[in-house]
């Protein structure tokens, strides 16, 4: 197995922090991770991306020009990153804000409406989560169990009382992501 | 059985600096590794091992901390990055003449100047052939992995003391800002004043009435004296060659060209290498970890089943010129890089890969 994702959005969506709980679950899983942010003036306030590669073998190169996933959350990542999924391979996006859909016809198209799922969780904070539940449902490739674990190596203990509201967002993640 | 977690390049330093014993941080913030300082700051070690760590109030004030500190035989480094380095140079040559080990970590960026905040491995030349003034050399450490900035700073403390000069774990931005597993080891004691007095008799340690003076000084103001010492320290680095030589080969028992690359380039290769062996074209890698001592002897023993060559580097092709020492003209030495903080990617390798050895 080796699945190599672009997750991307704004700053402050929790672009990095999924791809580091998905990177842990990875390590609980007794995979191979690499987590690799872009980093610079361009995130502060603006885009954010990160690759997260998890594999059963030594990972090469974390710097890659295609993918397997794209995890998509604003317009801009979604005209940057759509070309770069492998054919075949799987795009998950939040229609929210979009105005020009992805149209590849050689690529699985999701959608995942998380701002909407986590208004009605009551919570805007589980946003990063309900997006990770989507792509969980279309690639088990961590299991829920290794997830949990993740999750609590990725938050400090003192907040691990919201662990269950994670979940409980992944769920809903995994029961609303629509394929088109 | 050992933990493993997830850290940054950066974090994997800071951590390894407190398992493996160090007995005092000096830096000064600088992107792309003010992680390092960060996580020590965190991680509060002065309340567990006794390691002092300390934001000096600029990279020349860190190095010479870490100067004071190397005197007194203790473990002491500093991190930085391209610019912070060039401060610190005139204290790493003072250092590598006054015979003193310490640990000096590079996260490269961009440059000339203040350059990009972005990875680079323009400080290839700083890092191998001076930097400072003199005739000196430094152990230099390309650390390509996570767990291999963990692993390398012990490693680098090591071999600082063996030979009793600075060593450098010389990295770059993508080396530092990635995440990946790291397996953390067992804590390590710092060493007592008694295991410092045999670890390392030289130091300033203060002076007993069965010694001579123990004297810490790069001045020597006798020149023939100056010309033994010179001598005796291009000694200590003919040992080190000899002895320290550290390095990688990947799918290169067949290969008719070999690329050479080193921390984070060396990665990017090995995929594009893949994707080349696909289409049948015979490359293989070879992966410094050493960059000085560079591993000079395992590249000319490559040379005959070799029909060229190729350098990969984020600068303008400062390794290509060893290279280009050891194939003496029997093989063509071809170079690939980018600059300025862009990270060449393992399409642009491959295409490389195809323009020179297809």
């Amino acid at each position: 197995m080796k699945e190599e994702i672009i997750i991307a959005g704004f700053g402050g969506q929790g672009v990095l922090s999924m791809g580091k709980i998905l990177a842990y679950s990875g390590i609980m899983q007794d995979q191979e991770v690499a987590w690799m942010p872009s980093y610079g003036p361009e995130m502060r306030g603006g885009t954010a991306n990160v690759t997260v590669i998890l594999s059963d073998n030594k990972i090469s190169s974390p710097i890659l020009n295609k993918f397997d996933t794209a995890i998509i959350l604003n317009q801009q990542s979604l005209d940057k990153f759509e070309s770069a999924v492998k054919p075949g391979g799987l795009l998950i996006y939040d229609p929210n804000g979009i105005t020009h859909h992805p149209t590849r016809t050689d690529i699985t198209i999701c959608t995942i409406d998380a701002a909407a799922e986590c208004a009605e969780l009551g919570n805007a904070k589980a946003y990063n989560m309900v997006v990770l539940g989507a792509f969980l449902k279309m690639k088990p490739i961590v299991k829920m169990e290794n997830v949990i674990k993740g999750l609590k190596k990725s938050i400090p203990e003192r907040h691990h009382h919201l662990i269950p509201m994670n979940e409980q967002a992944i769920q809903v993640g995994m029961n609303k992501v629509i394929k088109k | 059985m050992a933990e493993k977690i997830l850290l940054k390049g950066n974090e994997a330093i800071a951590l390894a600096a407190i398992h493996c014993g160090c007995d005092g941080y000096f830096g000064y913030p600088i992107t792309p590794q003010s992680e390092v300082m960060e996580t020590l700051m965190a991680e509060k070690p002065w309340e567990t091992t006794g390691m002092v760590v300390l934001q000096a109030e600029s990279e020349t004030a860190s190095i010479n901390m870490v100067y004071g500190g190397a005197g007194t035989g203790k473990k002491v480094m500093t991190s930085s990055s391209s610019p912070g380095i060039s401060l610190m140079c005139e204290g790493i040559s003072y250092m590598a003449g006054a015979e003193l080990p310490c640990l000096v970590v590079d996260v490269q960026r961009g440059g000339p100047g203040l350059g990009t905040i972005q990875p680079s491995q323009s400080d290839y030349f700083q890092a191998t052939k001076g930097g400072g003034h003199g005739d000196y050399k430094i152990i230099v450490l390309a650390p390509a992995y996570g767990q291999e900035m963990y692993d390398f700073v012990d490693l680098a403390f090591e071999l600082a003391f063996k030979y009793r000069m600075p060593a450098m774990i010389l990295a770059d931005g993508v080396i530092g800002q990635m995440m990946e597993k790291v397996e953390i080891k067992e804590q390590k004691p710092r060493w007592t004043a008694e295991e410092i007095i045999k670890n390392a008799p030289w130091a300033a340690t203060g002076k007993t009435a069965d010694r001579k003076r123990n004297i810490i000084t790069s001045l020597d103001l006798d020149p023939v004296s100056q010309e033994k010492h010179n001598i005796h320290l291009q000694e200590k680095y003919r040992t080190v060659e000899e002895n320290e030589v550290r390095y990688t080969e990947y799918r290169c028992d067949d290969a008719e060209h070999l690329i050479v690359a080193f921390g984070c380039m060396a990665r990017i290769a090995e995929t594009a290498i893949d994707r080349a062996r696909e289409e049948g074209i015979k490359v293989g890698l070879l992966r410094p970890i050493t960059l000085f001592p560079f591993p000079k002897k395992a590249i000319e023993n490559r040379l005959p089943q070799l029909k060229s060559m190729m350098s990969v580097e984020l600068n303008a092709g400062q390794m290509v010129e060893d290279l280009k020492l050891i194939a003496n003209g029997k093989v063509p030495v071809h170079f690939f890089g980018r600059m300025g903080g862009v990270v060449a990617s393992p399409d642009e390798i491959y295409e490389a890969i195809v323009k020179r050895f297809k």
